[in-house]
């Protein structure tokens, strides 16, 4: 299995061939609260690194959910958009948002790997 | 100060707990050039007796609508209001109370914007209806930028039918959200073909029902031909006691309906503040503006409500929400509900049964004059009259006669001389026969 | 003794205890109340109409067809129903709301009394203007009152809340700079403000730029970070929005070099009224640079809350933005008051119209026999006694709770979280808690700048006797969260006619509104 990498805003990034599965952290979720609602980018749809390429709402927040890496989205989780609790339950997995078609596999060493991430979780107030 | 608490002694002991010889020592961050010496030149402070005495003039200085023989309508309906309403209003858990965000102690207002969001989802034949928004203005200016949100689209269409404080409201949003509005010309007679403006670049279509002509129509077809090339239905209803009697625009395939509310519980009050109602389908309840209650239940799994789908609000969202709106309607939505749980199914069909017979009396009665004819087609308790002259001196002189006898369309339009001659009259179940038959003797007096 | 003397005598009598289940679930003065929906008699009415003459129909076919949905009842059940909802509020007149930048001070009656005289309340918006003189006159009066108190040359009267004053001032600087022939795109917000302010930029078509406060410990600590002010602005920037004193409830003293900054860079200075309680009578903003700035007549001029609305939003103009305002006017002419109602000639720089007819006219009274009642002497009153108590609570309460920046504040006084730290207490549950004790909590988790923010605005019509309480109750509840009694709070609130409610599925799977259960259809069509 590909290793997994992170992003400062509690993005994960994980590698599959040329395709990249995207979700929120553990830690993400935690912070968030009960998620009410997700909205996914359409099919097609060219995100940025950096920029905006979904919504998750708890009942008390909204948060964009970043693009850790460039890429067309080839895949929604439409599991989570008529269950929302599946990202509490399972972030790291069944609980993913997107699958993109990567643009430049090279991004992915410029994010953070499970230990940094996790230290950089300690850090967190 | 009847209104302050604190004590010289109680301000003597709280600066000396706080640690401060004087008031001004508090102040002292704030920059000394912009600090007022003494005080502004102002009146001082009055007892209630001195305040009453000094509005009072200027209230006595106005004709009162109740005291005359009164025809106004144009977006604004007189209606009576029932004695228990403004009482319950003015009870102070609802009229001291605050937005209820902490719903364990709001649960009152809680379920009345429920029930309220439910009545306005009756009345209009729509799947939901948000918990109200400051006017029907703005309600139709929201409707536009919501269509717009839905479609993606940035062209919406404009009927002449719509009332020309809507249709300002909309191009002043519009400027500056960078919509594109069509908005069409008056149409009195009718006549106007919206569906040869419909491309898909549309994101919406708002018609009036009635208009403010007081014309009523289907707009079934409309909507049909809009959802066939992907825009919105938007219906305006400025007078929603029309919907005790009329087809509602949920019947007519409606996406969206923004309407007044005013004419359920609150008084005339001169333009405000009045009760923005809007509702939608179901599917786009995530695009709505505005408050919304939602049913759940507690820690105990009894039923409660609370206010819910926060996070397209501005509170949440911030630059990404929906609206930048934060206040409601609040009390007036309040009003509003007292006033149709009073009124019920059978009461609100009375009622609007009556208003219709006044205005269908009044119309007939004011069509026999000669050189007055009646525009409509069809009308429930507003219609237009065309004048043998202008319309606007007239109702002065039916003024200066102690009759308020309508709106004249020149007051929206002062431009347009082929509108000159029109007169916006609406007959309520607050109009006698006696008012009628003042209004018909005083009009064939100035005509002459 | 018999039963009955023990019963009064104040002894519980074995085997009764106070959460012993009812039959009918009340709960002594606390009613179980359905929706007026569950309470239908088909055909009841609590009105009392003539039946119509019967006319020839002019509906022409559209009449209504079906039943509407809508339930009778008759006026005893519908005032018991309101009557009963009205006692599951919390409301000022009730108790304290501690809720910063929201000043629920007392609501005087007198201002319902005249806002109900028929001449105000039973009056068309378009009369002919020779018979509403009396209302031209109030609105007027009004104005010169707000244009008094804020040093401005200008006020538009017709938005219908803070948020809707926000728009207009934001859309009447649109409208200048492109009168200038200068387009611009940014505007900067303070990390702190409220969330209208960035929701009206975007709005008017601007994105949005945060300035950062000047950290905790550091000169001018919660406030505008000048310099970052000033590397943040540009040809590029249409206007800074600030609210003074700010959402930390700190004065901005920095002020006068913030607005000299902002004009030199070409842009205007927009200011949130939110808390002009702490300077009304004081301090006049157009002395401070301010170029427009939004009232709201729901706050510092007492206008009822009514559990959500409704409010009203005037703005005060500077000269350069006063022909923008938005239409109607209130001019003077030969023969009296008249109305400008058309952006047209005089008015062809306005930026048009914000809402139908012509502004909140029922707030407008209430707030003006306020001002009248208070005059020049009672409104500086009202900013010293609101500075005083917030500063009276500030001491109380700064040893067991945390304060955020040290030092003195204006009518606001801003906590951090940082006193409940490894307590297992959240500012959540802390507030929850508070609810058992009588009083609704402060605001929560505002401003952003500072964690688990507690902004506590008790107003000036709080005596020194319920801040004494309250603040009684807020270290009670701070040490008994430091003893370590965090199930507790979770817990709470206890006493409400609801604990805690289920947010997340209301957010999940959202009902709107009631629907009649599903009726069997039998009958063939």
């Amino acid at each position: 299995m590909s290793a997994v990498r992170f992003t400062k805003d509690h993005e994960w990034v994980r590698q599959e061939g040329d395709l990249a599965v995207i979700g929120i952290t553990d830690y993400a979720q935690s912070q968030l609260g009960d998620v009410v609602y997700v909205e996914l980018p359409e099919h097609g749809r060219q995100i940025e690194q950096g920029k905006e390429a979904a919504v998750v709402e708890s009942a008390k927040a909204a948060s964009e959910v970043y693009a850790p890496v460039t890429g067309e989205v080839v895949a929604v989780n439409d599991e989570i958009v008529s269950d929302p609790a599946k990202v509490n339950a399972d972030a790291m997995g069944a609980g993913w948002f997107i699958k993109i078609r990567l643009a430049d596999p090279k991004q992915l060493d410029g994010l953070m790997d499970e230990a940094a991430y996790q230290a950089f979780v300690g850090e967190q107030p | 100060m009847r209104y302050l608490p604190l004590t010289d002694a109680d301000r003597r002991d709280m600066l000396a707990a706080v640690g401060v010889d004087s008031i001004d020592a508090l102040f002292a961050e704030v920059p000394p050039a912009a600090q007022h010496e003494g005080l502004l030149d102002l009146p001082r402070a009055m007892g209630e007796l001195e305040v009453e005495r000094r509005l009072a003039a200027m209230a006595s200085k106005n004709t009162v609508a109740g005291a005359v023989p009164f025809f106004l309508g144009a977006g604004a309906y007189r209606h009576h209001v029932p004695a228990s309403v403004d009482h319950l209003i003015q009870r102070g858990e609802f009229l001291t109370s605050y937005t209820p965000y902490q719903p364990e102690v709001s649960q009152g207002t809680l379920q009345y914007l429920f029930e309220f969001q439910t009545q306005v989802a009756l009345l209009t034949g729509m799947e939901v209806a948000n918990a109200s928004l400051y006017d029907g203005a703005t309600a139709c200016a929201e409707a536009v930028a919501m269509a717009g949100r839905v479609t993606r689209r940035n062209k919406a269409v404009l009927s002449g039918g719509l009332h020309p404080h809507y249709r300002a409201v909309c191009e002043t949003y519009a400027r500056f959200s960078g919509e594109e509005l069509l908005v069409q010309d008056p149409a009195p007679a009718g006549g106007e073909d919206l569906a040869k403006l419909i491309d898909a670049d549309t994101s919406c279509v708002v018609v009036q029902n009635p208009d403010f002509y007081g014309e009523i129509r289907d707009y079934s077809a409309l909507a049909q031909l809009c959802h066939q090339k992907g825009a919105l239905l938007v219906v305006v209803v400025t007078e929603i006691l029309s919907l005790g009697a009329v087809t509602p625009p949920g019947e007519m395939g409606a996406d969206i309906v923004a309407a007044e509310g005013q004419s359920f519980g609150n008084a005339l009050n001169f333009g405000g503040p009045y009760v923005g109602l809007f509702a939608s389908r179901e599917k786009f309840v995530r695009q709505m503006p505005g408050r919304l209650v939602g049913e759940t239940v507690d820690a105990e799994g009894r039923r409660g409500w609370a206010l819910t789908l926060s996070t397209r609000e501005q509170h949440i969202r911030r630059e990404k929400a929906t609206s930048n709106i934060c206040t409601n309607a609040g009390l007036c939505a309040l009003a509003f509900t007292i006033h149709l749980s009073l009124l019920g199914e059978a009461g609100l069909t009375r009622l609007a049964r009556l208003n219709h017979a006044t205005a269908v009396s009044t119309a007939e009665r004011l069509a026999a004059i000669p050189g007055v004819k009646l525009v409509n087609r069809r009308f429930f308790n507003e219609f237009a009259l065309h004048l043998p002259r202008a319309a606007a001196p007239v109702v002065d002189a039916l003024a200066t006669r102690g009759i308020l006898a309508g709106v004249p369309v020149s007051r929206f339009y002062p431009d347009r001389a082929d509108l000159a001659d029109l007169l916006l009259v609406a007959a309520t179940e607050t109009v006698t026969a006696d008012d009628i038959e003042r209004l018909a003797t005083g009009l064939a007096e100035v005509l002459r | 003794m018999n039963e009955w003397s023990k019963a009064v005598s104040g002894h519980p009598i074995a085997g009764h205890t106070a959460s012993t289940p009812t039959i009918s679930g009340n709960r002594g003065l606390q009613i179980e109340e359905p929706l007026i929906f569950e309470q239908d008699s088909p055909g009841h009415c609590g009105v009392d109409l003539p039946e119509a003459p019967a006319v020839r129909s002019r509906l022409g076919g559209l009449d209504r067809k079906g039943p509407i949905g809508l339930p009778g009842l008759s006026e005893p059940q519908v005032v018991r129903h309101f009557t009963r909802l009205s006692q599951k509020n919390y409301a000022i007149d009730t108790g304290l709301y501690p809720l910063g930048s929201c000043t629920m001070k007392h609501n005087p009656r007198l201002n319902e009394k005249m806002a109900r005289l028929p001449g105000f309340a039973d009056v068309h918006p378009l009369q002919p203007v020779s018979t509403v003189q009396g209302t031209l006159e109030l609105i007027d009066t009004l104005a010169y009152w707000l244009k008094t108190l804020t040093g401005m040359p200008a006020v538009a009267l017709s938005p219908a809340a803070g948020a809707h004053g926000e728009l207009c001032g934001i859309m009447t600087i649109r409208a200048a700079l492109e009168a200038r022939g200068d387009k611009r795109s940014r505007i900067l917000v303070p990390e702190s403000a409220h969330g209208t302010n960035p929701a009206t930029a975007a709005a008017c078509g601007y994105s949005v730029e945060a300035i950062p406060a000047n950290p905790k410990g550091t000169k001018n600590q919660g406030r505008v970070d000048l310099a970052a002010l000033k590397t943040k602005l540009g040809p590029d920037v249409a206007a800074l929005m600030l609210t003074n004193p700010n959402t930390c409830g700190l004065f901005e003293d920095e002020i006068l070099d913030i607005a000299a900054a902002v004009h030199e860079a070409g842009a205007f200075f927009y200011c949130d009224g939110a808390n002009f309680n702490a300077i009304v009578g004081r301090v006049r903003p157009a002395e401070l640079g301010i170029d427009a700035l939004h009232i709201n007549l729901h706050k510092t001029f007492s206008t009822p809350h009514g559990g959500g609305g409704p409010g009203s939003g005037p703005v005060a103009l500077g000269a350069e933005l006063a022909p923008h305002a938005p239409v109607p006017w209130i001019v003077h002419g030969a023969n009296g008051l008249n109305l400008v109602e058309c952006a047209s000639g005089d008015a062809a720089r306005s930026i048009g119209r914000l809402k139908g007819f012509h502004g909140q006219m029922g707030m407008f009274v209430r707030a003006l026999a306020y001002m009248m009642s208070h005059g020049a002497d009672g409104l500086r009153q009202v900013a010293e006694d609101a500075v005083l108590n917030a500063n009276y609570l500030r001491v109380k309460l700064a040893g067991a709770l945390s304060l955020a920046f040290p030092g003195t504040c204006m009518h606001e006084v801003l906590f951090d979280d940082a006193f409940l730290k490894d307590t297992g207490v959240t500012t959540l549950d802390f507030a929850k808690a508070l609810i058992d004790e009588g009083f609704h909590p402060m605001t929560m988790y505002f401003p952003l700048v500072v964690h688990g923010a507690l902004l506590i605005e008790p107003t000036e019509t709080e005596s020194k006797a319920s801040l004494d309480q309250f603040a009684t109750v807020l270290n009670g509840l701070a040490a008994r969260a430091k003893a370590g009694d965090a199930s507790a709070f979770r817990a709470a609130p206890k006493l409400t006619p609801r604990r805690r409610l289920d947010e997340t599925t209301a957010a999940r799977k959202p009902i709107l509104r009631w629907r009649p259960a599903p009726v069997q259809q039998q009958a063939a069509e």
